[in-house]
C-alpha cells in the first residue's frame, strides 16, 4: 500500500499546484489520474492553445504551463499513479482514508483532495444495442496490450489519428484488421491516412468507408459486428471491436462518495474548500460555491487556502506559521 | 429576432427565439436557454458537447470550417447533418431551422 499525507485525485493544473503549496508546509503528496499523462484538460483537450490569463505569463501554451508546474513541484518529490481511476474511498476510525483504484492500487492518506476537474476522461462510446454486455468481452476502448490482439480479427472504428495509428500498428499484429469510418475520407494526419489507404489497396487491411456500426453479435464473447454502408447492411466476423472516438470527461465514481453534489460539482465551504466530509477537500473545476469561476487561476488560489486547512490533519499537534517563499526559499524533501 | 425549434433529449420540440444582431453563437443561446449543453471548451470546437443535428435547415447554413469538421469526424454518433452549435452564428440563416441536441449533457 502507498502511504502519503495528501492523496490528490486528478493531476490537472490545480492538482499539480497543490503539491507545491502542500510541500511548503512539509506535507507529502501522491497524485492519481485516470489519464496516462498529467495535465488534465490542458494536456488532453488543448495542449497547443495559448492561455492569456495566468498571472505573470502574458501568454503560455497549455502544455508549457503543465511542464512548468511539473518543474515547480519537483523539489517536493510527488509520486504518481497514472492511467487508473479512483473508484472508492473508505474512512478509517482515526479519520484517515484508504483509496482504491480501478487497478486495485491502494493508497493510505491523512487527507483527500479531489481536484477532479470535469471528471474522469472516458472514451466516447458508439450508440449500439448490447454494447455494455460486450465490454471486456470483445469490445475494448483502448489498446493497452497489443499482444492481446495477435492473430485475432479486429474491427476498429473511427477516423481520427488514434484510429489511423492503431490500424497501422495492428495491421502487423492481428490476423485481419478492418477499419470502419463514417465518411468518405480521413481528417487525421495525412501521412497516416495515406498509409492506411495504401495498405487497403494492397489488400493487407479492409477499409469500410461511409459506414455506421449498427450492431454486435455473439454469445459470451463478440463474434461479429453489423454495419450499414450507404443503406446496405453488412456483417463482419470479428473477435474484437475497438471504437476509437476520443475521450470526454464524466463525473464518474465521485458521485457515489456521499459528498454534497450540485449539478455535477462538489459543494464546498469557501473558508477552506472543505466538503461535507471532514478531511476531504475539493478544488478546481470540480467544486462549486456562490460565485465560482472555472478558471485555472481560481483553482490555484483554492489550493493555497486548502493546504492551510489540511495541515491540521497532517500535523495535529503543530501550530502553523505562515511564511513567504522569499523568506525560507523552497526546501526540498 | 430569428425563430427556430429545438428537439431535446426526450424528443420534445420547443420553439426558441434569439436576437440576430448580437453576434452570439447557437451554443450560447442554447446554454442561456438552459438546454443541457456543457460547452466545456467554451466554443473552440474542441469538446463536441454542443453537437447538434439539423433535421431541417442545414442547407441554409454557411459551411463548416476545418476545425469543426475535424471534431465532428471523431464523434461516434455523428451524422451527415451534424454541426457544432458553437461554430454557428445566430442569424437569418437559422429562421425555421429544426435542431436536435446530440451532445453529451453529462
Ligand atoms: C479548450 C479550453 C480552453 C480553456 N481556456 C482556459 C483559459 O484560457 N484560462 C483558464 O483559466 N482556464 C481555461 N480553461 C479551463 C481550465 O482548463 C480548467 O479550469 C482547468 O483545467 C481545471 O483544472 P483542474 O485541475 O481543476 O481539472 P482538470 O484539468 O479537468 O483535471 C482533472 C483531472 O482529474 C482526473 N480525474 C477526475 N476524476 C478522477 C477519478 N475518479 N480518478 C482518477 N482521476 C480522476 C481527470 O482524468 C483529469 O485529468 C479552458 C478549458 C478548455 C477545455
Ligand atoms: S462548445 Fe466545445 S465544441 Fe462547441
Amino acid at each position: 500500500m502507498i502511504t502519503t499525507d495528501i492523496c490528490i485525485i486528478g493531476a490537472g493544473p490545480v492538482g499539480l499546484f497543490s503539491v507545491f503549496e502542500a510541500g511548503l508546509l512539509k506535507m507529502r503528496c501522491h497524485l492519481i489520474d485516470a489519464l496516462p499523462q498529467v495535465g488534465g484538460q490542458l494536456s488532453e483537450i488543448y495542449p497547443k492553445k495559448p492561455i492569456y490569463d495566468i498571472p505573470g505569463f502574458p501568454e503560455v501554451k497549455a502544455q508549457e504551463l503543465v511542464d512548468n508546474l511539473m518543474e515547480q513541484i519537483r523539489p517536493f518529490n510527488p509520486t504518481f499513479t497514472l492511467g487508473e481511476r479512483v473508484e472508492r474511498l473508505k474512512q478509517m476510525e482515526d479519520g484517515s482514508f484508504i483509496l482504491y483504484t480501478s487497478d486495485a492500487t491502494e493508497i493510505h492518506a491523512k487527507v483527500v483532495v479531489i481536484a477532479g476537474g470535469l471528471g474522469c476522461f472516458e472514451p466516447r462510446k458508439p450508440e449500439l444495442p448490447q454494447l455494455e454486455k460486450f465490454e471486456k468481452r470483445g469490445v475494448e476502448y483502448m489498446v493497452k496490450d497489443p499482444e492481446k490482439f495477435r492473430n485475432k480479427r479486429i474491427v476498429l472504428a473511427g477516423g481520427g489519428d488514434s484510429a489511423l495509428d492503431w490500424t497501422l500498428f495492428l495491421a502487423n499484429v492481428a490476423e485481419r484488421v478492418t477499419l470502419v469510418h463514417r465518411s468518405e475520407s480521413f481528417r487525421g494526419a495525412p501521412d497516416s491516412a495515406e498509409k492506411v489507404v495504401e495498405l487497403a489497396k494492397e489488400g493487407k487491411i479492409d477499409l469500410v468507408l461511409n459506414a455506421q456500426l449498427t450492431g454486435l453479435e455473439g454469445e459470451d464473447h463478440l463474434k461479429a459486428i453489423t454495419l450499414s454502408t450507404s443503406g446496405q447492411s453488412q456483417r463482419i466476423e470479428a473477435d474484437y471491436l475497438i471504437p476509437l472516438f476520443g475521450l470526454s470527461p464524466k463525473l464518474g465514481p465521485i458521485a457515489d462518495w456521499n459528498l454534497n453534489i450540485d449539478k455535477n460539482a462538489v459543494e464546498v465551504n469557501t473558508f477552506d474548500y472543505s466538503t461535507n466530509i471532514p478531511g476531504i477537500y475539493a478544488i478546481g473545476d470540480i467544486n462549486t460555491y456562490p460565485g465560482k469561476l472555472k478558471l485555472i487561476l481560481c483553482g490555484f488560489h483554492e489550493a493555497a487556502l486548502m493546504c492551510q486547512s489540511a495541515f491540521k490533519y497532517v500535523y495535529p499537534d503543530q501550530k502553523l506559521s505562515f511564511k513567504y517563499t522569499t523568506v525560507n526559499g523552497v526546501n526540498a524533501f | 429576432m430569428v425563430q427556430f425549434s429545438v428537439i431535446d433529449e426526450q424528443g420534445m420540440t420547443h420553439p426558441v427565439e434569439a436576437p440576430a444582431d448580437m453576434g452570439l453563437s447557437l451554443m450560447e443561446i442554447l446554454k442561456a436557454s438552459d438546454y443541457p449543453v456543457l460547452a466545456t471548451c467554451g466554443g473552440m470546437a474542441l469538446c463536441a458537447t454542443c453537437h447538434v443535428e439539423f433535421t431541417e435547415g442545414l442547407e441554409r447554413l454557411p459551411e463548416a470550417n476545418d476545425a469543426e469538421l475535424d471534431m465532428i469526424d471523431t464523434l461516434p454518433n455523428a451524422v451527415n447533418a451534424s454541426r457544432l452549435a458553437c461554430q454557428i452564428r445566430i442569424g437569418e440563416h437559422l429562421q425555421n431551422a429544426v435542431i436536435r441536441l446530440r451532445g453529451d449533457g453529462n
